[in-house]
């Protein structure tokens, strides 16, 4: 932390002047005290993890959950049968994201648009949005995947991964609208005057002004919301699409183990850790550039 | 200035090139305009002054109709912009205006600020729109800082590749709303200093300002506003040397005493 020191004592002026409070991460450190508090930090970590690991393991049953969750073997033999499953949750939600991303926008500016004449349209998305939040996506999935296939409608496709990405898409998309909205009525309405002032019509201001640097402002949410899609993507199981989840579940039936399921869970792991981290330091850029923009 | 006049020169066309015929304007039960009569000239500058408040800065946004106008006309170079039915996009070509906060887009270069709307608006295509732009740049000196981000620049030269933005636009007439305003002492200076040079190309400008020397150097009349109508207009000579009324003289006396004349 401290060869970073130069570069962040900009920062700490910026966000000084701007009378931000001050964040931890870019408080001055001197290297002494440093070393001192990561030596506590250590010592305070191993005390806890290991109080914990010493009450559960000392518990009564440990011996037979530590069979039937943390069997070694099976874990080795569950990885990569689950992490080759897991492409088919990546298919999903790379898919689905990009609608997500289309439809969410979409929502946000049919919801803003003035006047009397696009109430319908304003009607339609608000219903849309209310309807898609309140309804759990796991029913959504069920009804989507087993109900539109069971009517037997020509040209219909009746593909479970069709109806699962079309399932997660709705209701994620109108999650993501709501961000989208919000980033937008963030931006601050002389930016608007300024546009029209110059000739351009509402929807060109939205289009060359106002989304641009209203998108800009939400990714680290919309990150967050696909954070929660990538999970979600395990309740298409239910359709019985084999994806990382249902595949477990089929190891987990045939040996008798649920040793499979921390797999998975190590597989999430893997992939969301980085993008919270990604969140964060967004959010952070974020925040000093609107500090040091004033 | 050297270079073609920035203003068009519409021709033969007879008339004022702006003419308000009592505007009233109110924000719920607060009546800010009430009542405004004012003709400029094709080539006049006009400056509003009077205290914050007094309705500057709403008379010149209902000019572009960024607010609608609760009763009265407005008519720009014989065209009734407050009529029913009019295309409100296109009369905004034609009437610039420039603000105290700049404005800018802060997500785009200086070059793009300035080039969108001729561009998106007019439909010039990308060589020509950045021709026109680099020309307006280098006539505000800041042709070398195109590529340049907003935050970048200091808030004088902000405000004048705001100025540039509103005339690539190629405007009838242009209005300020206390350009200067917003900017340190030292900066207001370079922003005056573009002013001048338009008014000399014979820009139509109405300018609502604090800057009392400007408005005695730049301007044709100077009106006063007060209470939502303009008290008092005249020459600047006539304005500041022995104004009629009451209240514009103590406001005048209230200037002199802050050293801003």
């Amino acid at each position: 932390m401290s060869q970073l020191g130069g570069p962040l004592d900009t920062g700490d002026l910026i966000a000084g002047r701007a009378g931000l409070r001050p964040r931890r991460s870019r408080r001055r450190i001197p290297p002494k005290e440093a070393v001192r508090s990561s030596l506590i930090a250590l010592v305070s970590s191993v005390v806890v993890l290991g109080g914990l690991a010493v009450v559960v393991t000392s518990s009564p049953n440990w011996p037979d959950v530590q069979h039937a969750f943390f069997d070694g073997e099976i874990f080795a033999y569950s990885l990569p049968k689950v992490v080759e499953a897991f492409g088919t949750n990546v298919a999903l939600f790379l898919i689905a994201e990009v609608l997500i991303l289309v439809l969410g926008l979409v929502l946000a500016v049919l919801r803003g648009l003035p006047g009397p004449v696009f109430f319908p349209l304003r009607l339609l998305a608000t219903v849309f949005v209310d309807f898609f939040r309140a309804v759990p996506g796991l029913l959504v999935i069920a009804l989507l995947g087993f109900g539109i296939p069971g009517l037997g409608l020509a040209g219909v496709p009746n593909d479970t991964f069709f109806w699962a990405v079309v399932a997660l898409t709705l209701v994620y998309s109108a999650y993501v609208s709501e961000v989208y909205r919000a980033g937008i009525e963030s931006i601050h309405w002389s930016q608007e005057a300024a546009a029209r002032s110059l000739g351009l019509s509402r929807l060109q201001a939205l289009r060359y002004v106002i989304v641009p640097q209203a998108v800009r402002r939400v990714i680290p949410p919309l990150l967050n919301d696909f954070i929660g899609l990538q999970k979600d993507t395990v309740l298409v199981s239910t359709l019985g699409v084999v994806e990382i989840f249902r595949e477990s579940s089929i190891i987990k039936a045939a040996k008798f183990n649920f040793t499979p399921y921390l797999a998975v869970a190590l597989v999430f792991v893997v992939i969301t850790i980085p993008m919270a981290r990604l969140v964060d330091w967004l959010v952070a850029r974020e925040r000093s550039g609107r500090a040091a923009a004033g | 200035m050297t270079g073609p006049v920035i203003a068009p020169d519409p021709g033969s066309r007879p008339g004022p090139a702006l003419a308000i015929e009592g505007l009233h304007k109110s924000f719920g039960d607060l009546e800010v305009l009430k009542g405004i009569d004012l003709e400029l000239a094709r080539h006049e500058v006009v400056c509003l002054i009077g205290a914050s408040g007094s309705g500057k800065s709403t008379l010149l946004r209902c000019v572009n109709l960024l607010e609608p106008v609760d009763a009265g006309r407005i008519v720009v170079e014989g065209d009734e912009i407050t009529a029913k039915g009019v295309d409100v996009n296109r009369i905004r070509r034609r009437i610039g205006i420039v603000f105290q906060a700049f404005n800018l887009f802060p997500h785009m270069s200086v070059l793009d600020n300035v080039t969108l709307a001729p561009r998106k608006v007019l439909g010039l295509a990308p060589p020509e729109a950045t021709a026109r732009a680099t020309e307006l740049l280098e006539r505000i000196g800041l042709a070398d800082k195109r590529a340049d981000y907003p935050d970048r620049l200091s808030g004088g030269q902000q405000q004048r590749v705001a100025i540039a933005r509103a005339l690539a636009m190629q405007p009838d007439i242009l209005l300020l709303d206390e350009i200067t305003s917003a900017l340190d002492p030292e900066l207001v200076a370079e922003v005056l200093a573009v002013i001048r040079e338009l008014a000399a190309t014979g820009m139509t400008m109405l300018i609502a300002t604090h800057e009392m020397g400007f408005a005695r150097d730049v301007a044709s009349r100077v009106g006063f506003l007060h209470g939502g109508r303009i008290l008092e207009i005249a020459p600047p000579a006539e304005m500041f040397a022995a104004p009629r009324e009451a209240r514009t003289q103590q406001f005048l006396q209230r200037v002199i005493d802050a050293g801003r004349l």
